[in-house]
């Protein structure tokens, strides 16, 4: 009876965790992870297995070999593994596979601090570099159907758009595409569970999404294909709505998602790459220091300074 | 008309005890009184050890214009006059009376002569009341203010605090009281506009009031959403009226003067028929209380003994607090008195006592997002940690009111309300820096 616990208010807690975010971002995973096994067949699952395992290993590895807490708990390398398992192509070879997953997380994630530390998208960044690591197997696809072996995207930069999938198959995914991005229904269910726990706000992906698809509109570049295709989906909902690497204000997100949008944008239809989704959202993580400094809060009835 | 409401966070509401009446305890053998019950100047006691008091009576005297009263609210004798620690960490002088159970109360109690505004205000300093939404600000001295500049009286019955019900008690069981004290505002304070504010998690209490507004003009009941702080000043100022308190203002200087509801029926109970401030409606709650309840108690009652008056505890207390979860104060021992300004106090068993592990900061939002005053935590934490006082006057980490948003909402469970109160610290240091330097400058010119 002798000693309480004596400790500053508040002394009470919400019960959201940063592991029960990464818990629930991973649940928003799983319907494009079970659409890819319908779509592709067992292979995604065996990817995405080995890049969250790899993953968790190597943060548990690194911290381990620097003598900082073990932090695989907070369910944060998991996601990690398991967005860039998404963003490859289903038959990638599994060491570089596992490349990429050490890359993400001990270049891009824990060189920079670990946990909320890091610039950049882990998953985002280590796509890119593997793009110009391994150019060939990132770019070769899983023939759907007799007809396809390119991604729509690829098709529209050729200019062989008699040569494009239906709007449904876009839609379903059976087409040429990464593992978890080809399946509309399946993103847009997880980023309404991510709107409906309030682990996202819509803000980032409207915006990114929206500004896409008016800009290729106006270009008149078949925007709904651009919709549909590639990353901007996933991208959208699941990468450029990562907390450490995007602006943490209303107003932030609003310039970040317009950035995004507008290099996807930009690439898409005059770059050399036939995807720019990954590079935008990289791009954008390096300026958000500076969106988050000009999009800082008025402090309520603040005097000016 | 205003912008969206003030943003805050949804705390649970843990109102358990609202249905339950007030129990009053009896005296308990002695009470110990603290002098610094108030913001301002201690009160100067009037008695000395061997003095007989009686309910009522007046025990220590004002000194000064931001002072208040004391009367005692035991009959007995007075044992001592003690140096105490309060909760917060100053020391107090503290009357100790030891309670002789007859709780007489003092002849001759009679109500005040009230007539016009200055014996309103004289009343008002007599009656002992201070601030009991929990500030302990004396209220003769809120309510002397140049009338004109009123534009709207809040009463605030939000009471946004988890588990707290004793404002809802008041507004329920001293209605009339509370009715009586508006109309008194509207008379004495020529206020044209009088609200009267309450979450909608009592809707007993916004029927029982939008009924009596009913037959009078210029009173307005509004209906608060029940999201914590609702009752902190500048939120229920600006969520009501859409007046902005600014930095460095009272709430007076936008035009605003808010009372909470238990401090207008405090007043009024000593204008209708003579007794101060002498005791107060206390919610007893928490995971380790064995019988949740209100009570109303002797100003001066000690912990221990209203523990035990409410049934002991049922599981190891391990953390005792006063005031609500969200703002309160984490106690070292049961040995403190109830306070003028106590509203509650909370036992939490071993498995709600320790705070989460903190983890890092995953630049989620969420802070900057709950944040009423749209201060932005997680980038004062940053500054905070650099040593960055330059930048902490920046964010503006002085308008910080330490609501608790930004530590309840943090999913790494980092304790952005401690940082902020250090960073506030760290600020002051370097301003009084700025300006002893700035100072000698001048004197070298």
């Amino acid at each position: 009876m002798s000693s309480f616990a004596v400790s500053v208010s508040p002394h009470i807690w919400s019960k959201t965790t940063t592991s029960s975010i990464m818990r629930d971002v991973l649940i928003a995973l799983i319907p494009a992870l079970i659409a890819s096994v319908f779509i592709f067949g067992t292979r995604p699952l065996l990817v995405t297995a080995v890049c969250v395992a790899t993953a968790v290993i190597s943060e548990w590895v690194f911290e381990k070999a620097t003598k900082r807490p073990v932090t695989i708990s907070d369910l944060s390398a998991a996601v990690t593994g398991t967005l860039l398992a998404f963003s490859l192509p289903a038959d990638i070879p599994i060491w570089q596979a596992v490349v990429g997953a050490v890359t993400a997380i001990i270049v891009i994630k824990q060189l920079f601090g670990g946990i909320g530390q890091n610039f950049a998208n882990p998953a985002a960044a280590s796509r890119v570099i593997m793009l110009l690591a391994f150019s060939g197997p990132m770019t070769q696809w899983r023939q759907i159907d007799a007809i396809t072996g390119a991604t729509p995207l690829a098709l529209i930069k050729a200019g062989d758009t008699d040569l494009l999938p239906s709007l449904l198959d876009m839609f379903l995914g059976n087409r040429g595409g990464c593992i978890g991005e080809v399946c509309v229904p399946a993103l847009i269910a997880g980023g309404i569970y991510l709107l409906a726990r309030r682990i996202i706000q819509w803000h980032t992906p409207v915006v990114f999404i929206a500004t896409a698809v008016v800009l290729t509109a106006l270009l008149d570049a078949q925007p709904l294909y651009q919709l549909m295709s590639g990353g901007l989906l996933p991208g959208a909902i699941f990468m450029a709505t990562d907390y450490s690497t995007t602006p943490s204000t209303v107003r932030g997100r609003v310039i970040f998602g317009f950035g995004c949008g507008l290099i996807t944008v930009l690439i898409r239809v005059w770059g050399s790459y036939p995807e720019g989704v990954s590079f935008s959202i990289l791009l954008m993580n390096i300026i958000t220091p500076y969106i988050s400094r000009w999009t800082r809060s008025r402090p309520f009835g603040g005097a000016k300074a | 008309m205003y912008g969206k409401r003030l943003r805050g966070v949804r705390a649970p509401h843990r109102k358990n005890t609202s249905g339950c009446a007030p129990a009053r305890m009896p005296a308990p053998a002695a009470v110990v009184i603290p002098m610094m019950m108030h913001i301002g100047a201690p009160a100067k006691p009037v008695v000395a050890a061997g003095d007989t008091v009686k309910v009522g009576q007046l025990i220590a005297e004002a000194s000064g214009f931001v002072s208040s009263p004391v009367y005692s609210g035991v009959s007995g004798k007075v044992k001592a006059i003690d140096s105490i620690l309060l909760p917060g960490g100053q020391t107090s002088a503290a009357i100790v009376i030891e309670s002789d159970g007859e709780q007489a109360l003092r002849d001759g109690l009679a109500p005040p002569p009230v007539s016009d505004l200055k014996s309103f205000l004289a009343a008002v300093r007599e009656s002992g009341v201070v601030g009991l939404g929990g500030a302990g600000f004396p209220t003769a001295a809120k309510l002397t203010v140049e009338l004109p500049k009123i534009k709207a009286v809040i009463i605030n019955g939000a009471e946004c605090e988890p588990y707290i019900t004793s404002d809802t008690r008041t507004m329920l069981d001293q209605s009339d009281l509370l009715w009586e004290g508006v109309l008194m505002l509207k008379k004495y304070l020529e206020a044209d506009r009088v609200i009267i504010a309450i979450e909608n998690n009592k809707p007993d209490c916004i029927a029982l009031y939008e009924g009596l507004a009913r037959a009078q003009d210029g009173v307005e009941i509004k209906t608060l959403p029940s999201l914590y702080p609702q009752g902190g000043e500048k939120v229920l100022i600006y969520n009501t009226t859409g007046l902005v308190v600014g930095e460095g203002k009272l709430p007076i200087d936008a035009g605003a003067l808010v009372l909470n509801c238990t401090t207008l029926a405090a007043v009024v109970r000593y204008i209708k028929t003579g007794m101060p401030l002498v005791e107060k409606c206390v919610t007893v709650d928490g995971s380790a209380v064995a019988n949740p309840q209100n009570v109303i108690v002797p100003v001066g009652t000690k912990l221990s003994d209203l523990f035990d008056f409410c049934g002991g505890f049922k599981s190891e207390p391990k953390k005792i607090m006063y005031g609500g979860p969200m703002m309160g104060l984490a106690l070292t021992d049961l040995s403190f008195p109830i306070l003028k300004t106590t509203n509650a106090v909370i036992a939490l068993g071993a498995k709600d006592a320790i705070p989460p592990k903190e983890t890092a900061c995953i630049k989620c939002g969420r802070c900057i997002a709950s944040c009423p005053l749209r201060l932005m935590p997680a980038n004062i934490e940053q500054a905070f940690r650099r040593k960055n006082p330059e930048e902490l006057e920046q964010l503006k980490v002085n308008i910080c009111m330490e609501c608790g948003c930004c530590s309840y909402i943090c999913p790494a469970k980092r304790p952005l309300v401690h940082v902020n109160k250090l960073a506030k610290i760290m600020l002051r240091d370097y301003q009084d820096k700025n300006k002893t330097a700035a100072k000698k400058e001048g004197t070298l010119k």
